[in-house]
């Protein structure tokens, strides 16, 4: 199955990479084998078959809801591109 | 040294013919030496190895040491160590300093190992040769003397080539589709991905949360039991981990292999595989039935789906996990960004590579509306039918054996064209993934003078039991002890 240039552009912007005009044509055909690949799927007779989320059909574990965890906000920004009084900082977001 | 595995090593440290501080210094050297033939690591870690070296040494004195204080290993890139940059591979991470250990890193800490440095691998563990690492390819170590680059596979290709080229004794690694065990294989050396949810994922960076497994990776299947020893076990911190008891893996390794039911599943053996390769998988199950085991044909009939299946699932699951890369909180951020949209969009773009872009928009495109029950549902119930495939499998038989790749160690540049062709790399080890199942690569001979990998797939929680068959044919055979030239 075939994606068109108008997907590639959509998924890019949802996925929040840029992707160049030039870039698309080479996307256009690499993600078009990949979802060929994939479409040997539809082949398969799935009626009434569960789908599976975990190999062991484990369920998620609760914990009480207790605080365990200490506050390292310091150590977290350190590693941070851009940080000011103990927050991230960002491009303006509202004029 | 070089050439003495862990427990040689272990014991050699116990009798105070060395100690770890000597001994460290050791590898370090050849290491350095050596290194720039293969780039199987990204970052050494010359002067917290002789502290941890020194503390080992203290351990030992003190009398607390275990099988592993003061034995050199290293880490996957992948694993998040405390206070050493910790890539994944990418740009994105280039100088990501992590600010806390990975569980896996924690309890090699705590056994009082040493810690070399971090191993190359493909960016974000995408990829079956390890030429998508930001940080440039790895070389195989074998083939390299007939003046050919031939890839080490991936995505743990460092931790292999580090392994076969005896620049350390062990190595963590991690597998999503098979990036532990094809590696092992085309580097000659001895891998094991676990049971999903033996070994916990805190710490380890993720790629597709409900295939990633962490594992080991060693000459020999007895160090591979060493390893899990430390690795295995139930972490709070990761919430697919499973609360299960952890045998001694090493105590088992002797068990006769008498009675064993070995099947070969008749899908494994098909005209993908080269006869040549065949013939050394099958000398090495005849080496099996000469130790006891019986051995008969079974069928995986869903098995020819894993690869569509895993190329829906593990891209929709990378896509979601790495949406936290937006340059906010750490990694990389790109220059003078105009807005928010332009800061996260171009920071993506240029910290990624294109293996792990392609991976993230085809993920992103089978969740999106109107295409999710098209495909990611539809792949989660063929990943049941293949699951159930193993499941019958196994009331019959004990472990399945077959090739874990469908060719030798391919030349660097080969299959980079096409993102399909490499994905094919994957065929025999992918759906073992999908199951949650434990694998190992075991060397079993050579084709062309490149090294061939048996694969012996197990039930649920039965590493024990693979670890017993690959020591067993280890007693009697040396394919694993063969050192590249």
């Amino acid at each position: 199955m075939s994606i068109s240039r108008e997907d590639i552009e959509k998924v890019a912007v949802l996925a929040r990479i840029k992707v160049d005009e030039e870039q698309v044509s080479a996307l256009e055909k690499d993600l078009g084998n990949i979802l060929d690949l994939v479409d040997q799927l539809s082949a398969a007779d799935t009626d009434s078959v569960e789908p599976m989320a975990h190999p062991l059909d484990a369920v998620q574990r609760l914990r009480p809801d207790e605080v365990t965890e200490t506050n390292q906000r310091d150590a977290f920004q350190a590693i941070a591109p851009a940080t000011e009084d103990g927050l991230y900082l960002v491009p303006k977001v509202i004029e | 040294m070089h050439n003495k595995s862990v427990a040689e090593l272990s014991r050699e440290l116990e009798s105070g013919k060395i100690s770890s501080v000597e001994l460290t210094h050791q590898f370090l050297d050849r290491l350095k030496q050596e290194d720039g033939k293969y780039n199987s690591f990204i970052t050494i870690t010359e002067e917290q190895a002789l502290a941890e070296a020194k503390a080992a040494d203290e351990m030992r004195a003190a009398g607390k040491a275990t099988a592993w204080t003061g034995v050199p290993f290293a880490h996957k890139d992948i694993f998040c160590t405390n206070g050493v940059r910790t890539t994944c591979g990418s740009k994105m991470l280039e100088n990501f300093v992590p600010p806390y250990d990975a569980t896996v890193t924690g309890k090699f800490r705590q056994a009082g190992a040493v810690c070399l440095g971090k191993t190359n691998m493909d960016e974000f563990a995408m990829g079956s040769s390890n030429e998508s690492s930001y940080f440039g390819a790895v070389t195989n170590p074998w083939g390299l003397a007939s003046g050919q680059k031939r890839v080490p596979g991936g995505s743990s290709g460092g931790s292999a080539a580090a392994v076969a080229a005896r620049l350390v004794p062990a190595a963590t690694a991690t597998d999503t589709g098979g990036s532990i065990r094809q590696p092992a294989a085309l580097c000659g050396v001895t891998g094991l991905k676990p049971t999903y949810g033996r070994v916990s994922r805190y710490g380890m960076i993720a790629f597709a949360s409900s295939l990633d497994q962490g594992g080991t990776m060693a000459r020999t299947a007895e160090d591979n039991a060493l390893m899990l020893n430390v690795m295995a076990g139930f972490d709070p911190k990761d919430s697919t981990s499973i609360d299960r008891e952890v045998p001694d893996y090493t105590a088992t390794l002797n068990e006769p292999l008498k009675g064993l039911r070995i099947g070969l599943p008749k899908e494994y053996f098909s005209d993908q595989l080269s006869p040549a390769m065949e013939e050394q998988v099958r000398n090495a199950v005849k080496e099996y039935e000469k130790l006891g085991a019986t051995v008969k044909e079974v069928s995986l009939p869903n098995a020819k789906l894993a690869i569509a299946a895993y190329y829906v699932i593990a891209p929709a699951e990378a896509s979601a996990n790495l949406s936290r890369f937006d340059g906010v909180r750490y990694g990389y951020r790109c220059e003078d960004p105009k807005d928010l949209m332009d800061m996260y969009t171009r920071t993506r773009a240029e910290g990624f590579g294109a293996e792990v872009k392609r991976r993230i928009l085809v993920g992103t495109y089978a969740l999106s509306h109107g295409y999710y029950d098209a495909y990611y549902l539809k792949a989660q119930k063929v990943r049941r039918l293949i699951q159930q495939d193993f499941a019958k499998a196994f009331q019959d038989v004990d472990v399945l054996m077959s090739p874990t790749s469908p060719s030798p160690a391919f030349i660097q540049g080969e299959k980079t064209n096409d993102p399909v062709t490499m994905y094919l790399e994957d065929i025999f080890t992918i759906a073992i993934n999908l199951a949650g199942l434990p694998a190992m690569s075991v060397p079993a001979g050579f084709v062309d003078g490149l090294p061939v990998g048996l694969q012996i797939i197990g039930n649920h929680f039965a590493e024990a039991r693979l670890l017993n068959a690959a020591h067993q044919f280890q007693q009697v055979t040396d394919w694993h002890q063969r050192e590249p030239q």
